[in-house]
């Protein structure tokens, strides 16, 4: 047997929510048997995301629970409600806002992302909301059920759903987007405008190619609506600005890590400090963690996907516990989306690929295939409808992140 | 070992498909078929399948005594 460095026996989690759960749950697996300490900002008990844009906002009467199942043999401590505003990597400690301390061996970084706040036209007090937590859901929610119009700045997949929920409770829905399709720019322009297709199909009132320029409102200073850069004007009681997540790693600013666009980390999901030697102790899983994807050549990206955070959530837990001996992170990224009653659902890296090739597209049947390459070679594939020809895809991508990693 | 799937919780994500194929696929309506009895030589594919699955609609558990 190879010798492994010496056992962690203080871990801190930082994040409780999917990642950092997951990888409590991959410690105690591992057989990990010190202590356990998991920290978030939020007050209540981890819960799922992908439902607040989905059936949470849907639901006519109460919105079902999104509670995250956690493993009953956790044994950790819980330290909710409380956010960490810095790092010291020499002491390795992390500073509470209210100025403690918590003293780590191992340190697994799981903070997640916050929405991106808006760029554009400056938005009224009430009114415009973000979707990323469950109290963001929860107003958003009571702003669908009181109005009768919204409006949804980006038509990304998580404004194309927040779109779909609100059309689904009978709003009139506008849907602005800068590019030319939904999507267009990480799906390419043909499966952007069956998305495109699939939101007029139910009623929205899609205006692409157009942005915001002006919030209007009301004597008493409550949302009216907003007009568009084409000079028209949309009437709205809610808006919605969906405009992507940014990485949450305000509180590493200080640190001495990598921390632009995700932290940055080696392929074992090492933290990286300024001068790119990775960190031993300090590991990084999910929406936060800019990680090398071996599909595109090892390029650094983090990934807002569901199966991202799971899946590195378990490489990062194994590298704390055995340090360069653990496996590197090869997963297939994989993503799903459900849209007006359908499934978009995709496999690898679309966003980097260089030319799609559309194997079967069915407006009738809303049934689509397509399949991503880069230089030649297949990075991603996307299917609406059709999951079931996934699986081929995905073994051919996991072939070729495996060769990759042999290759460096 | 003993598989069963929630098919009230089951959305068809596929995860499992990916994470252990010899044990679960889709037929052409992307609905989820699978094998409820599969060799224990699989179980570390079946329990990656159950994990991966985002509604946990996965169950594994030991074949009945009369198995062993
Ligand atoms: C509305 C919505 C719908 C989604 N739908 C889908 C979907 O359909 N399919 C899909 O694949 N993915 C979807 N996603 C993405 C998916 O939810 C994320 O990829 C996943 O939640 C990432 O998990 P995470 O643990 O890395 O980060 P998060 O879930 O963001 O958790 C990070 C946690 O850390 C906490 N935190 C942050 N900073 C601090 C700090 N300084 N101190 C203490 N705690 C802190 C945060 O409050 C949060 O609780 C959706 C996301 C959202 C918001
Ligand atoms: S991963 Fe879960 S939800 Fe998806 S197909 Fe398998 S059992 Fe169903």
């Amino acid at each position: 047997m190879t010798a492994t460095p010496p056992r962690p026996r203080d871990i801190v989690i930082v994040g409780a929510s999917l990642a950092g759960v997951r990888a409590a749950e991959t410690l105690r697996a591992e057989g990990f048997t010190g202590r356990l300490t998991l920290v978030g900002n939020e007050r209540l008990t981890p819960y799922d995301r992908p439902p607040l844009s989905k059936g949470f906002l849907t639901a006519e009467h109460d919105p079902p629970a999104t509670r995250l199942p956690v493993s009953d043999e956790l044994r950790a401590r819980w330290l909710l409600g409380r956010t960490a505003v810095a790092l010291d990597l020499r002491d390795r400690a992390v500073t509470f806002s209210d100025g403690a301390r918590l003293r780590y061996d191992g340190l697994v970084i799981a903070t997640g992302a916050t929405a991106r706040p808006s760029a554009g036209p400056p938005a009224p007090s009430s009114g415009v909301f973000t979707l990323r937590g469950h109290d963001d859901a929860t107003r958003l929610r009571g702003a669908l059920a009181r109005g009768r119009s919204l409006l949804v700045v980006g038509a990304g997949f998580l404004g194309g759903e927040i779109a779909a929920a609100g059309r689904a409770r009978g709003l009139d829905v506008t849907l602005v987007e800068t590019g030319a399709a939904p999507l267009e720019r990480v799906v390419g322009p043909e499966v952007g405008a069956f998305v495109g297709m699939l939101h007029r199909e139910a009623g929205i009132d899609l205006r692409t190619d157009t942005a915001v320029t002006e919030f209007r409102t009301t004597a008493d200073g409550s949302l009216s609506g907003a007009r568009l850069t084409d000079g028209t004007e949309v009437t709205a009681d809610a808006a919605v600005l969906a405009l992507g997540a940014l990485p949450a790693t305000d509180w590493l600013s200080d640190s001495g890590l990598r921390t632009e666009g995700g932290v940055h980390c080696d392929t074992r999901l090492r933290a990286l400090a300024l001068d790119g030697t990775p960190v031993p102790d300090v590991v990084v899983a999910g929406d936060v963690a800019r990680a090398p994807q071996p599909l595109a050549d090892g390029t650094p990206m983090a990934l807002g996907h569901w199966t991202n955070a799971v899946d590195q959530a378990v490489t990062a837990a194994r590298t704390l516990l055995r340090g360069a001996d653990s496996p590197a992170f090869d997963e297939v990224p994989s993503f799903w989306s459900d849209l007006h009653g359908v499934r978009i659902r995709s496999v690898g890296l679309p966003a980097v690929a260089d030319t799609v090739k559309v194997h079967e597209i069915d407006t009738s049947t809303r049934r689509l295939e397509a399949s991503y390459h880069r230089a030649g070679r297949l990075v991603g594939a996307l299917t609406i409808g059709r999951t079931s020809r996934l699986a081929a895809y995905h073994r051919s991508l996991a072939e070729a992140s495996r060769a990759h990693h042999r290759a460096v | 070992m003993q598989i069963s799937v929630d098919m009230n919780l089951c959305e068809s994500h596929g995860q499992c498909v990916f994470a252990a194929p010899e044990v679960f696929s889709f037929d052409d309506e992307d609905y989820l078929v699978h094998d409820a009895t599969p060799d224990d030589a699989l179980r570390e594919k079946v329990e990656k399948a159950a994990a991966a699955c985002p509604v946990r609609a996965i169950t594994v558990s030991p074949l009945p005594a009369t198995a062993s």
